[in-house]
């Protein structure tokens, strides 16, 4: 492979893959947050019933 | 079943990108004047392609639900949106990487770059429009229709290379009527278009089970208020 600007497409790709794995991350963040919600809004809403 | 298909979908990207990373980096021809950074093509191309294709879902869904006033093609048009941002905002990075090594600057207020920054401003807008609205159809409605004007942004931004003067290439792949790689070079652009679709794919379907999740969270809270 032709090396000539290897450091730039390095980057290209690795912040290609960051933003992914950034936004998988918030997604994941986001699914434990409405879990932990979820939870909580059941238990408060068990006793009344 | 959700889950069976989204293990599937992710399997299968992550299958293909890695396939992919090999002949891309070891398969792939040489450009003859750009060196290395050429390669970038196979995540600029199949990214930009993908958050198109999410932003279309995202019109047609928009469309569906001022005419059938389900909430479901509304989640489905945020949660595309948002997926679609993401796709979006790598085009932007990886564009300006490869901007600074062949033109010599990050980033040049030219037609397609600028209408490009313009359409990922203006879908992020439209996710922010949803945070600033609690009421759910009216910011279903009113995020419908910015979905809807949005969209001509992004056929503003595919059609800028033919309607003005731009620093940006003309067309490369053969489909439109580019065919100005050689022989082997295309074919991983169109591997990583599908590997990406997949993975979007899945990351939408996460993002509206969330959005259903967020319902029940609301709807119970309505629920004990009432008692």
């Amino acid at each position: 492979m032709d090396n000539r600007n290897f450091t730039f497409m390095f980057y290209g790709f690795f912040a290609g893959w960051a933003i992914i794995g950034f936004y998988v991350v918030l997604l994941g963040l986001r699914e434990r947050r409405l879990r932990k919600e979820l939870d909580r809004v059941r238990q408060m809403v068990a006793p009344q019933k | 079943m959700r889950s069976k298909i989204l293990i599937g979908l992710v399997t299968v990207a992550v299958a293909l990108l890695g396939w992919n990373l090999y002949n891309i980096f070891m398969v792939v021809p040489d450009e003859a004047n750009q060196g290395a950074i050429f390669r970038i093509i196979y995540i600029h191309l199949p990214t930009i392609f993908t958050g198109f294709l999410g932003f279309m879902v995202a019109l047609v869904s928009s469309i569906l639900y001022l005419t059938k006033g389900d909430m479901k093609y509304d989640a489905l048009a945020a949660g595309v949106t948002e997926v679609s941002l993401v796709f979006a905002a790598i085009v932007l990075v990886t564009g300006s990487i490869w901007a600074r090594i062949i033109w010599g600057v990050w980033w040049a207020w030219e037609p397609r770059l600028t209408s490009m920054l313009i359409c990922w401003l203006t879908y992020a807008g439209y996710l922010m429009l949803r945070r600033a609205i609690d009421e759910p159809a009216q910011r279903a409605r009113l995020s419908a229709v910015v979905s809807i004007f949005g969209f001509v942004e992004v056929i503003i931004v595919y059609k800028a290379i033919d309607w003005f003067r731009t620093l940006h290439p003309q067309p490369v792949l053969s489909v439109r009527g580019g065919g100005g790689m050689a022989k082997g070079m295309e074919g991983p652009i169109y591997w990583n278009l599908l590997a990406f679709v997949c993975l979007a794919t899945a990351m939408v379907m996460i993002r509206m089970k969330q959005d259903e999740t967020s319902r029940e969270i609301d709807s119970l809270r309505r629920e004990a208020h009432q008692y």
